[in-house]
């Protein structure tokens, strides 16, 4: 035997004995297993198979079903629902986004620029975060009551008649995306305040040395600029979370009238589990799942990116 | 009694080897040393040992046992990191009976919640405490049993520490760097108290470090490593006066040995001491054995940079002649006095001359050779 | 802020509070009109004009009648169960898997994770169709299996523990390992005590999700018996007594109120909670 034999050899038994001793490999795999089966038996089949019913026929209780190819995409992009819920999600989006955004920075500008009342400001802008959807769609169901609801009877008290805001084509989205905004403000609050937070204390000091002592000055040339990477993980999210808008559609208004407020979600949840068409549903689900991925993958970049930023 | 044989340990991550052949035995009983800089494989050999980490081929042996197929658990080993690693959540007291609970607890009393109610539990546990209080007491921690350790200054977490290692007899004792995270003046301190706890316990201590003046001070030998090789184990005064690779003569002492190399040194105009051999390129000297004498023809000359007077002793950095390198010499406060700017000749003492080949190999003159069998 | 007109900073500290008020109030308002219509007579609630705390107080009639007529005990009880099951569920497989990513190497290891990272990019509702699918099959709708078993795994999970147990140092692991620590004893001795607040953070997520959710519950659910808040407040509106004001308002408070009360407790912890687990 040559040396280099042996030396193999004694390799070859270091290798056996480390797994046998350590057994990391074999423990490795058993911690992670239930995780993995559960990640194949209730995330990627089910993603797989939502993919694959969008190419059926199926609809929920029959026993066949075949295989109609792209039929269900094209059903869907000629179905003038499918683009009124897509083109409401988007304009539902464009209200909130900049709302929620807007609003959340100025409320966390306002409430870290000094220490009055602070922690019952931050409080109160959060609760809404945490509660519960549902019944709070119920309670403003009726501050938007068209006569007893709080809106129209603070209109009225200034002179303005109000409209029947869910009930109304022209006012039902906007309705939503007002509740929209109540719920997200907060979030958004608690993310720019954090954003603060990071923002060292030098670069003020610095700022006001190099002349830039105003409150507006500070805000222009720090503060804003500091934010900016936060700021744009809140716009994503909140695009997020505008997509997912459900509840309160579903609490409120149903889509309707005639389909004013009908939103992606929605109608995903109505064509599969109302009407039973899960092939349809199924297709829908493709496209609602493409948005959202798109969406979750731009803010990923942007974590990644303000991780290396510091 | 754990003495422990590395037979031709090797070990690489991906494509760099960091442990290069390694053979070594380490007594019963002694202090030994692992030294070198940052990055030679030393902390690996020790994880080695430990089980921490498996090699990629040789093989350990402790106390005439292999123990490759052990678990660290199962060595018999203790270690002390250099961070310490104290468990944060758990008081002083739980950091340093955690060893003993998981050896004599049984698997039903070590399981959550019904662990503790199970019988037998409140004798073993009375014994613990009892240990634990007089590891502590040794160690001068008795009084910091209920804090966390993050209440603790670093001296203390690193008693702590101690004491989590000791209080079970381990037959090894590992130490990573242990000293390295405080204080100069607290590291004298806690090398000292080290010194006296291998007296007292007489186990086996493997001790790793980058700097060279702990491994002298406190080892009984000293495993020298660069680059994931072991280039030389003696002990401490042997790798000082007797080096047989110029890298353990640079990494040993401080200030570092002064090394020119032949071509330098006759480019200077001197001639070279007698008795240096044909095959020599690099001529190495202490500071102490270098003295100062007046500028001459034939020696090497040089220009007092600086002065560093420690007291007790002065060392003088001297420029060669040509500007280029520098020679450290230690003098005595009383033998001269100098200032920066004088021009000095050095007188090299012949019998302190180290040579070395093109390879920093040593070269032996035939009585060195002698001295040395 | 460099004060050379207090004038201003007065006028400053003024605005701040003007606005503030005004935007709080808006988040508040929900709230306030809530309670209020819940202690109000159904004739009073009619009324032409509006008063915040009622002439007539009818609070215990209207509460009396949300509990009674809808189970709204229940909700809570269900949602309790519900969220606590997802929640234990959710820790018993993401804190070995989260360990081993973390600390353990074994081949495969960083396959596995780019597969969690790829679940992150899966919104729940979208596996809605086949988790309904599947639960059919095996006839498990309409029952607290069907609210619990989809959520079982979290990616989101298994990533944010991972993160954590990451920055623990390796050496406390091999401490651990030489006190003659198992590798089970090591996650509950060591890692699990070292990272509470980041399980407290995951709780709170995962509970606030799941009490609120009610996309889920809707299509799993269709008896009372076993919803949870969200959907039951929903059953209760299109009941009967539902049908009135008082007692819909007084059972939206009862709904609304646990995690809010709990959210006013740990009010430090929520918010960190929340907002700690959407940056990771």
């Amino acid at each position: 035997m040559t040396t280099l034999d042996q030396d193999r050899e004694r390799r070859v038994d270091a290798k056996t004995s480390f797994a046998k001793r350590s057994g990391e490999h074999g423990l490795g795999w058993l911690a992670v297993s239930p995780a993995l089966l559960l990640l194949i038996g209730l995330l990627f089949g089910p993603a797989a198979a939502v993919v694959l019913f969008s190419l059926t026929d199926w609809q929920l209780g029959s026993f066949t079903f075949h295989f109609i190819g792209v039929a269900n995409f094209r059903a869907l992009f000629t179905d003038p629902t499918f683009w009124k819920a897509l083109t409401n999600t988007l304009v539902y989006a464009g209200i909130v986004v900049p709302g929620t955004v807007l609003l959340g920075l100025v409320v966390a500008l306002l409430i870290e620029a000094s220490p009055g009342l602070r922690g019952f400001y931050r409080a109160a802008h959060f609760l809404p975060v945490m509660s519960t959807m549902s019944a709070m769609a119920i309670v403003w169901g009726t501050m938007l009551h068209p006569t007893i609801g709080l809106v129209n009877r603070a209109l009225g008290a200034v002179g303005i008649s109000g409209v029947n805001w869910l009930r109304d084509e022209r006012t039902a989205l906007l309705a939503l995306a007002l509740i929209g905004i109540w719920q997200g403000l907060g979030f958004a609050m608690v993310l720019f305040v954090s954003g603060l937070k990071a923002v060292p204390q030098q670069l003020y000091d610095a700022a006001a040395i190099d002349g830039a002592d105003g409150v507006l000055d500070r805000l222009r040339f720090v503060t804003l600029p500091m934010l900016g990477p936060v700021t744009m993980f809140v716009v994503i999210l909140t695009a997020k979370r505008s997509f997912e808008v459900f509840d309160s559609v579903r609490v409120l208004t149903q889509g309707g009238p005639n389909y004013a407020s009908e939103v992606l979600l929605h109608r995903l949840y109505t064509e599969s589990f109302d009407f039973l068409r899960m092939g349809y549903g199924a297709a829908l689900t493709v496209i609602y799942l493409a948005i959202i991925v798109l969406l979750t993958l731009t803010q990923a970049r942007l974590l990644e990116r303000r991780v290396h930023y510091s | 009694m754990a003495e422990i044989e590395l037979r031709h340990i090797e070990k690489s991550y991906g494509e760099t080897a960091v442990v290069k052949d390694v053979s070594l035995s380490i007594r019963d009983g002694e202090f030994l040393t692992l030294v070198g800089p940052s990055g030679c494989g030393k902390s690996t050999l020790l994880r080695i040992i430990a089980g921490l980490e498996a090699q990629d081929s040789g093989e350990v042996v402790v106390a005439g046992r292999c123990v490759d197929d052990k678990r660290p658990k199962e060595r018999d080993v203790a270690m002390v990191f250099q961070s310490y690693a104290l468990y944060p959540h758990l008081s002083v007291f739980d950091n340093v009976a955690l060893p003993l609970r998981t050896r004599r607890l049984s698997f039903a009393q070590r399981l959550p919640f019904v662990g503790r109610a199970l019988p037998g539990r409140g004798g073993i546990e009375k014994a613990i405490r009892a240990e634990v209080e007089q590891a502590a007491s040794m160690l001068d921690i008795a009084h910091l049993l209920h804090r966390k350790p993050g209440q603790l200054s670093g001296g203390q977490r690193q008693r702590v520490a101690l004491g989590r290692a000791m209080v079970r007899h381990p037959a090894v004792f590992l130490m990573d760097e242990p000293l390295s995270n405080l204080d100069a003046k607290l590291r004298v301190q806690m090398r000292a108290e080290i010194i006296a706890l291998h007296r007292r316990l007489g186990v086996t201590f493997v001790y790793v470090t980058h700097d060279q003046a702990e491994a002298m001070t406190m080892s009984d030998r000293v495993a020298v490593m660069t680059a994931g090789e072991l280039l030389q184990v003696g002990q401490p005064e042997q790798l000082y006066r007797d080096p047989q690779d110029l890298r353990v003569a640079e990494m040993i002492g401080s200030p570092k040995i002064n090394v020119v190399s032949c071509d330098h040194w006759m480019s200077l105009g001197a001639s070279l001491p007698p008795g240096v051999d044909g095959n020599t390129t690099h001529l190495a000297f202490r500071p102490e054995a270098v003295g100062i004498a007046a500028p001459g023809d034939r020696r090497l000359n040089g220009v007092v940079t600086s002065v560093e007077n420690l007291g007790s002793d002065i060392f003088l950095n001297v420029a060669l002649a040509d500007g280029c390198g520098a020679v450290v010499v230690r003098t005595h406060p009383d033998v001269s006095r100098s200032e920066p700017g004088r021009p000095v000749g050095l007188q090299i003492d012949p019998a302190c001359l180290l040579q070395f080949d093109g390879a920093g190999m040593r070269l032996r003159q035939a009585d060195q050779v002698e001295a040395a069998a | 802020m460099i004060a050379r007109f207090p004038d201003r900073r007065f006028a400053g500290r003024v605005a701040r509070h003007a606005i503030l008020i005004l935007t709080a109030a808006f988040a508040l308002l929900p709230f306030v009109w809530m309670v209020s219509l819940s202690l109000k007579p159904p004739e009073e609630i009619f009324q032409a004009d509006f008063h915040l705390w009622p002439t007539a107080f009818h609070g215990v009639e209207n509460y009396r009648v949300a509990l009674t007529a809808a189970p709204m005990f229940r909700f809570l009880l269900n949602g309790l169960l519900v969220c606590t099951a997802i929640f234990a569920l959710q820790l018993l497989v993401c804190i070995p898997c989260a360990y081993a990513l973390a600390k353990l190497r074994f081949r495969g290891r960083d396959t596995l994770f780019s597969a969690v990272l790829v679940g992150l990019l899966l919104p729940p509702q979208a596996l809605a169709i086949p988790h309904f699918v599947l639960l059919n099959v095996f006839g498990l709708l309409d029952s607290y299996a069907a609210l619990i078993l989809p959520w079982v795994i979290s990616t989101f999970g298994i990533f944010l523990l991972r993160q954590f147990f990451r920055s623990i140092p390796d050496e406390i692991i091999h401490a651990a390992r030489l006190d003659g620590l198992g590798e089970f004893e090591i996650i509950w001795r060591i890692m699990i005590p070292m990272t509470t607040p980041a399980l407290a953070a995951f709780g709170i997520f995962s509970i606030v999700a799941h009490w609120n959710d009610l996309f889920w519950p809707l299509i799993a659910v269709r008896s009372a018996e076993i919803s949870t808040p969200a959907l039951g407040i929903l059953l209760f509106r299109d009941d009967e007594a539902g049908q009135f004001l008082g007692p819909l308002m007084a059972g939206a408070v009862i709904i609304v109120a646990p995690l809010l009360v709990a959210f006013l407790i740990a009010q430090r912890r929520f918010i960190d909670g929340l907002a700690v687990t959407t940056m990771k």
